[in-house]
Parts: structure tokens; sequence; C-alpha cells
């Protein structure tokens, strides 16, 4: 079964990217054959400028990783699976070590843990030590498949906060999720699957360009409306969607005719809009009436 | 990556309970043979066990022919098949590839580990016993051990069946030093001949992410084994079965030794365990890594 097919990822470096698209769609597989964990069987992936999964040895060293939910050796306590872990790789004397796995837990917030092991921490812990073992070599690159899972809203918040500090200081950060608000707060670009295929490239800014109309919200509707005959696009109570490309202008112009205005906006889509019109349901969705 | 696993492997309770139910079950049989007096006559029941209650210091042999045939291999075929398929299954394996550790160097580091495993389980089984034995039975002079059995010094028994043999043992007297030679041979045949085990769990391991279906196959093929072993139209395979000169060690307590067994059984183990560690390696290190 092909579970990714045509995808042509171009993530530059300095991105904050995100991978969105519907469960089953591939990311995770994407995400793993980044990581040379899983091979593709045909096209080229390069990451860091090197060549996936020839170099793939060369490469790792400068990225953090988490692929899907966390994992930890239950019977030990969280800092001695990061101390496992960061021996498991190349590089630094005892005390670099000790060092930056000090320094990873203190930034994901588990900076107090002490010797419990990881059988007993909760969800939200097991999540910010997976992230803190992705961070303790300081990569030049983040791969995080699905980051925000079973952190809670404060978490969520820190955890964000956290990847835009990394992202100013040079870290080139690439997560796959399906929380569209999160993406929408977090990324610069991003990238969206449907079953298996890119659908969707592009900066954020872009896909959230103003859309040439504009949202009005005024006691004095009907006045409005008349007064701008024919751009009036749709009208719902007290709103207005007006067609035009300077709210500036508009205001000014219904001020001048004694129009008083609550609010109004240049009307942007949504990320949301945008990723449910072009991708299709879920593979966790079984249907009757598909296709 | 060696270091990381031995760590693994010493902080792992599983490790420290196998062991010790490998030593309960000779301490078990011992308590119940000085109680009662009532030890297999000579040529009956396991090997080595008429002898021990002339002379506790061989207990240890005995010790090793109880375990050998059940639960040795049991916890042999638990922990390699655990190696890589346990990784696989909590997710762990990925976090290490990602590290990056080669998946050769993993493995390799997974059979030291294994191999140290099986080295420390035989020989506190086997210190363990020497002290049970010295205690429940006492020990006589090392001079003395030819003189209990009543058999002609220097007279093999002739006979490859390993139960029927354990009466020659006392053929002979043996030096401290001739002992602690056939000990040492002993040991290495029996864990050469786990190795083989070891080999085949450590191959299944890395074919299917299920625990328990790597430690049961690896024991299905043991007991196949065994069964075509006392099969006498199995005759023209048999040489060739894993678990054929199982018990070839005894030979070692034979004055002299009865080199045949022991050489073949060693040749046969040699062989098992490149081959499957070969096959173990093709498989793994073009394995895609979904689990």
């Amino acid at each position: 079964m092909l579970a990714v097919d045509s995808v042509d990822l171009d993530v530059r470096a300095g991105d904050r990217y995100g991978l969105l698209g519907p469960n089953g769609s591939g990311k995770t597989t994407l995400v793993r054959m980044l990581l040379g964990l899983v091979y593709a069987t045909r096209g080229e992936i390069e990451v860091l400028n090197k060549p996936v999964p020839r170099k793939v040895n060369e490469i790792l060293p400068d990225v953090g990783a988490l692929v899907e939910e966390p994992a930890a050796y239950p019977h030990l306590s969280g800092r001695a699976n990061l101390r496992l872990f960061d021996a498991a790789g190349r590089g630094g004397s005892r005390r670099t070590r000790h060092q930056r796995i000090d320094n990873a837990l203190e930034q994901v917030g588990l900076g107090g843990i002490d010797r419990r092991p990881v059988k007993a921490y909760s969800l939200g812990m097991r999540q910010r030590l997976g992230l803190a073992a992705a961070l303790v070599r300081r990569p030049r690159l983040l791969i995080l498949d699905e980051p925000g899972n079973g952190l809670d809203p404060r978490g969520i918040r820190d955890f964000r906060q956290l990847l835009i500090d990394l992202n100013a200081a040079g870290t080139t950060i690439f997560l796959s999720s399906h929380l569209l608000g999160e993406v929408e707060l977090l990324c610069t670009r991003v990238g969206v699957l449907d079953r298996g295929r890119l659908v969707l490239q592009e900066d954020l800014a872009v896909i959230q360009a103003p859309t040439g109309r504009i949202i009005v919200d005024s006691p004095d509707a009907a006045r409005a409306a008349a007064l701008l005959n024919g751009r009036v696009e749709a009208r719902e109570g007290s709103r207005l969607v007006v067609r035009h490309d300077d709210p500036a202008a508009l205001n000014a112009r219904l001020v001048a005719d004694g129009i008083r205005v609550t609010e109004m906006a240049a009307h942007r889509r949504s990320l949301e809009e945008v990723v449910l019109e072009i991708t299709s349901a879920g593979s966790d969705q079984v249907g009757g009436t598909r296709e | 990556m060696i270091t990381v696993e031995l760590y693994k492997l010493v902080r792992r309770p599983r490790t420290w309970i196998s062991i010790a139910l490998l030593c309960a079950l000779p301490v078990a049989v011992a308590v119940f043979i000085a109680v009662t007096h009532l030890a297999p006559p000579p040529g009956q029941g396991a090997a080595f066990l008429s002898a021990v209650v002339q002379d506790g210091s061989l207990y240890p042999a005995a010790a090793l022919a109880l375990i050998l045939p059940v639960f040795l291999p049991v916890a042999v075929a638990l922990v390699a098949g655990d190696s890589v398929a346990g990784e696989a299954s909590t997710g762990t394996l990925r976090y290490l590839l990602v590290r990056p550790v080669s998946r050769t160097k993993l493995l390799v580091a997974k059979l030291v580990a294994v191999i140290t495993f099986v080295l420390l389980a035989v020989l506190i089984v086997t210190l363990t016993s020497f002290i049970t034995g010295v205690a429940l039975f006492g020990s006589r002079p090392p001079a003395a051990v030819g003189g209990s059995g009543g058999l002609q010094p220097g007279l093999p028994t002739g006979g490859t069946q390993a139960s029927s043999s354990a009466t020659s043992i006392s053929g002979a007297p043996l030096t401290v030093t001739q002992l602690l030679e056939r000990v040492a041979g002993a040991v290495a045949l029996i864990t050469v001949s786990m190795l083989g085990v070891a080999a085949i769990a450590l191959f299944l391991s890395t074919v299917t992410d299920s625990v328990l279906g790597a430690a049961f196959g690896a024991l299905a093929v043991l007991v196949g084994s065994e069964v075509l072993v006392t099969l006498n139209a199995a005759v023209a395979v048999q040489p060739y079965l894993p678990t054929r000169y199982w018990l070839a060690w005894i030979d070692f307590f034979r004055q002299p030794i009865f080199w045949r067994d022991i050489q073949r059984g060693f040749g046969i183990q040699a062989v098992y365990v490149v081959v499957f560690l070969a096959a173990a390696w093709a498989n793994f290190s073009t394995k895609d890594v979904t689990a």
C-alpha cells in the first residue's frame, strides 16, 4: 500500500513549518521517512542538505525528534532516561552531558523532577520528557510529530513560546499536527497532506491574506447597505460583508455619512476553512457514502 | 552503546528476578534431597544428583543439569527475544535510532548484553549451587572424589547418553585445578549453547514487534529439536539439531574428557549463532521501523 505519494516538501532554514492533514493522511509516515526509520521506495529526501537515508547518521546529530507518542524506559527516572538516550549518541564529556540534560529538563518545565520512575508520570509529563529528549542536543532542526498531545492549555502555550524562542535563536522547526488553531498560532508556513499527497504548501501569511472583503458591524446596517449598494455581498442582522480593499477608506466614508460602526475587519480565511476545503474525511471516519 | 545496553540490563528488575528463579530451583532440589536423603540412585534422574550426596562441591554440575533443559533456555529466549521487539513495542527503538545509533551497532550491543546475561546467569547459578551443595552435603577433599562411586579410575562409560554417564564422574580422582578447568569448560559449552538459543530469539526479535512471539518462537524451535533428537526416524538430521549436543558438557567430567561430542557441540552452535545473527542483521538493517 502506498502511504505517501508525490510529496514535494520544501522546508526552508528558519521556517516554522506545520504539516497538516486528516488522520491517516500520511503525516507520521512522512516524518519517519525524514528520520530514516522508514525507507521511501522512490524519490529523494534531503534533510539539512544531505540525502536520507544514506547520510542519516551525519544528519541526525543535528536533529531533535518526537515521533508519535513519547517513549521511555518505564522503570527508570526521567533523568536516567535522558542520560541513556543521550549516552547512546556520540559526543560530549560527562559534565557537558549532565549540563545539557539539566538545561533540556529546565526548558520543558521539568527542572525539579525527582527519582520517581517514568511509569508514575502523567501523560503531560511524559510528553514534556519526550520534548526534553528532542532538545538535549540543541538541534538545528526539530522534527516534532503531534507535539501538543497530552499538554493542558497552559502547557501548550508554554511550549509554543519555547518553540518560538528556539526558532528566533536559529532552530528550524518542522511539526505535524491536526490542531489547526495551534498551527495557525505557531507556524509561518504550512503544508497540507491528504491521502498521502501534498495538496497545499504555502506561507501562512499568503493563505491568510485579505480576501478583498471587509466585515462591517453597524447598528445602522440598513443605511450602510443602501449607501454601499452594489458592494454588499451579504447582510445578516447588523453584519455586512462588503467587497472593498481598504478598511480605513471604507470607515471614513461610512462615518462621513453619519453611520455608526461598532466593528470593522478585513476578512481573512481561517486555516480551518482552507484545510477543510481541500482535504477529505480522515481514515478514522468510516462513512457509508464515501467517494 | 554497549555500556548503555549493559546499564539497561543491570537496572532492569527482570534480569535479577529471572536469575534468582534460576538459582532457586537447584536450591529447592538440594533442600529436598538433604531433608529426605532420597537422592536418585546412580544412573537415574538428573545428571550428577546421585553423586552430590557424597560430595557437595559437585552440586554446581547437578544444578546446571537441572536448569539447562527448560529454565535457562526460557530465560535466555525471553531476554534475547525482548531485545529488539521489546524496544519496538514500547517505542524506545525509534528514539534510539534517531539519536542516531546505527542499526548494526545497536544489534551488536544487544548481543553483548544477551551474552552478559547468559554468563551472569550461569556463573551465579554455579556459585550459589556450590555454596548450597557444600552447606547441605559437605565437601570432601578433591582427591577423595574418586573413591565415592566405587568405579575403577579412568573408565569411560562409553555411552553418550548423558543421564546414564553421571556415575563416571566419580570414576577418577580430580585435582582442584582439574575440577576448575572442567567446570570452566562446561560453563563455556553451556554458554555457547545458550548463545545458539539467543541468536534464534534475536533474529525473531527483529522480525516481529511481539516479545512473546519472538521468545516462544525460539522455544518452539528448541522443543521441536528435542522431539526430533529422541525420534529414531529422524536420525539423519539429528547431528544438525540445535539441542543435539546440549548435554555434551557432561563429558567434561569424564576421565579422560570425552571430546568428540564437546567439539561437535561447539561446532554446531557456532553455525547456528553465525547464521541467525547474519539473518538478524540482514533483516534489521533494512527494516522499516513503524512501531
